[in-house]
């Protein structure tokens, strides 16, 4: 019994670190959706770009931790920013399959970028001193860097609801969610909002990449091969929306850790059945709202 | 997209429509030592053409086609361990199993559309993927399924070790599946096909039964899918877990917008293309080879939308508005 309920402390410790990864990560990519209805798969490419400038500024250049991790950020948001203005915005009156098609190219360009530039092993991470080692707390011990992780991921989330819900910009964001045209017709400018909000967004999944570089390693097959995990927290959490991508990834961090750890053998076959089962149910995701 | 294909009030054969095989006959004389390669380049317009049914017409976009010509292949490599390598049921075999998976997936996800539909199509083969991945007792997951050997077809024509007889089996097999989509897509129920692509919402209100359309169609394209898996199957005799996974559907759909998209004969453009330079380039420079195919689907998205085919027709009628 005592250890089963370690065991059971453990996986939710663990399911939530990874989840909170997850949510960061993709949070920007159901906004994008919402927002402009742009199918991105390429929104693990931001993820992995995010891993590798932290990872060659630390390694390389011996910049410290919350500096590399900052750098990442921004980085990552400027490129895709330009991104946005020279590519994406073509394309957001188009067909959903040029959009799969644009975004899959994307994938395959910087699959074979990160290969060329960082060979195919996965980056090694050296953690800063201070995020080594464990925390006692009520008689367990937690690695520090996943403590860490935790309570770092929810002051972000935190701050990004707070954006969205409570201040003129994010006042502006759910008004073109909602109705872009009227929006638009009330003199919001859509197109500098989608801009910023998508560097956002790529800014935010760079950081997720980053911080979780320890848990998702960094590789170049990086944004194909997690790309249906952050699919499906956007399509089961609902398109537009921050309370649904949440729970959703919650509920597949804590699940999956909870499938590798009891069930190994069924790898991730829970996961694929629930997303499926969810989607059957509510095509438009749990808390999303019908189209 | 703009789509060059759909219902043609003509739909007798035209001459050019023998080119195909005309060269790919010469192609068995002429180049003897490509043949396993050819085998491969006609397995995959096959994939392509189910894939072509369903996107091209049928308007369904889909990241998951490789979940029935895993299927397929799977099916075809069990029943030629447990039971008979005769080559002829092994297809019969991954065709009906790949059909089966397809009508009743077909009929669960065929509801729902946009974002989630995709979504479903990524999941069932995630799903098809971690099943064949876990289940190692029969699939010998990572490691792959062979040890088993393929029967001469009607015991008359052996598997010969340079692929004479796999290029003219999957030649056939390829004749076959042309002619089916071909009668499919100019027939009335092709017709009806395009439009729900063009026009879903104008379909439903002219009364045509719009879910039903979908599910059949599905359910052909999953089942040529799963006849091309057994192909691949019979023709290397071994299944890799490669067959099920999202790649290579991502590449499949890069070869068939290569080719064209909603005409039939992208699908075979657009494999042969892609594979050849695959040939040529993938084992010397990988790197630069996945650039370029990035490159490619960037530029086809922004520029040529019709791919190779439409370009070449865009070509053709500039020349005969303006003869030279």
């Amino acid at each position: 019994m005592q250890d089963f309920l370690s065991s059971l402390v453990s996986v939710a410790f663990h399911g939530l670190a990874y989840g909170m990864i997850l949510y960061v990560i993709s949070v920007g990519l159901s906004v994008t959706m919402g927002l402009m209805g742009f199918v991105n798969l390429a929104h693990g490419v931001f993820a992995m770009a995010g891993g590798y400038i932290m990872l060659s500024a630390m390694n390389g250049l011996g910049v410290p931790f919350p500096l590399a991790l900052v750098a990442a950020f921004i980085a990552v948001a400027l490129a895709s920013m330009v991104l946005e203005r020279l590519l994406y915005a073509r394309l957001y009156t188009a067909g959903e399959l040029e959009q799969v098609l644009f975004t899959i190219g994307l994938i395959f360009m910087s699959v074979a970028v990160a290969r060329l530039v960082y060979g195919t092993l996965p980056q090694p991470v050296h953690l800063p001193d201070y995020l080594k080692g464990q925390l006692r707390f009520l008689g367990r011990e937690f690695p520090t860097y996943r403590v860490f992780l935790i309570v770092f991921s929810i002051s972000i989330v935190g701050l990004l609801w707070f954006g969205v819900e409570r201040t003129r910009w994010g006042a502006m964001v759910r008004a073109a969610v909602d109705y872009r045209a009227m929006a638009q017709s009330v003199g919001i400018n859509t197109s500098r909002l989608f801009t910023l909000t998508f560097a956002l967004g790529s800014g935010l999944a760079a950081l997720g990449g980053a911080l979780g570089a320890e848990i998702i390693a960094i590789q170049p097959t990086y944004p194909f091969e997690h790309l249906v995990f952050f699919l499906i927290v956007v399509a089961v959490g609902g398109l537009g929306s921050l309370r649904g991508p949440f729970v959703a990834a919650l509920l597949i961090g804590v699940a999956d850790t909870a499938c590798k750890y009891w069930v190994p053998e069924f790898g991730a076959f829970f996961i694929f059945f629930a997303t499926i089962a969810v989607l059957l149910w509510r095509p438009e995701g749990l808390f999303g709202r019908a189209a | 997209m703009t789509h060059a294909g759909g219902y043609i009030a003509d739909s007798r054969t035209r001459a050019i429509e023998w080119l195909p095989w005309v060269l790919a006959v010469l192609c068995y004389f002429i180049a003897p030592s490509y043949l396993p390669l050819g085998s491969y380049v006609l397995t995959m317009i096959i994939f392509a053409l189910s894939l072509d049914l369903i996107l091209g017409y049928g308007g369904i976009i889909t990241l998951g086609h490789s979940a029935y010509f895993g299927t397929g292949a799977y099916a075809a490599g069990l029943l030629a361990v447990h039971l008979t390598g005769e080559p002829l049921l092994g297809l019969l075999a991954g065709t009906l199993a790949a059909g089966l998976l397809g009508l009743i997936t077909g009929i669960i996800i065929l509801r729902t559309r946009g974002l989630a539909l995709l979504m479903l199509t990524l999941a069932i083969t995630s799903l098809c993927f971690e099943v064949a991945n876990k289940a190692t007792t029969w699939t010998g997951g990572v490691d792959g399924l062979g040890g088993f050997t393929v029967q001469p077809i009607l015991g008359l024509f052996k598997f010969d070790f340079f692929g004479k007889t796999a290029y003219l089996y999957c030649l056939a097999a390829l004749f076959v599946c042309w002619w089916l989509v071909r009668r499919l897509v100019y027939s009335p129920f092709g017709a009806s096909l395009t439009g729900v692509r063009e026009n879903n919402v104008r379909m439903h209100a002219v009364g045509a039964p719009v879910y039903q359309r979908l599910v059949i169609s599905y359910t052909i394209s999953a089942a040529l899918a799963g006849l091309a898996g057994a192909l691949l199957t019979q023709t290397t005799q071994f299944v890799g877990l490669k067959v099920l996974s999202f790649e290579l559907s991502g590449e499949l759909m890069v070869m068939l917008i290569l080719g064209g998209v909603g005409r039939i004969y992208g699908a075979f453009v657009g494999p042969l293309v892609y594979l050849v330079a695959q040939d040529y380039l993938a084992k010397q420079f990988p790197e630069y080879w996945y650039f370029g195919i990035g490159m490619m689907l960037v530029l086809v998205v922004m520029f040529a939308r019709g791919g190779i085919l439409g370009i070449i027709d865009t070509g053709l009628a500039r020349l005969r508005r303006k003869p030279a």
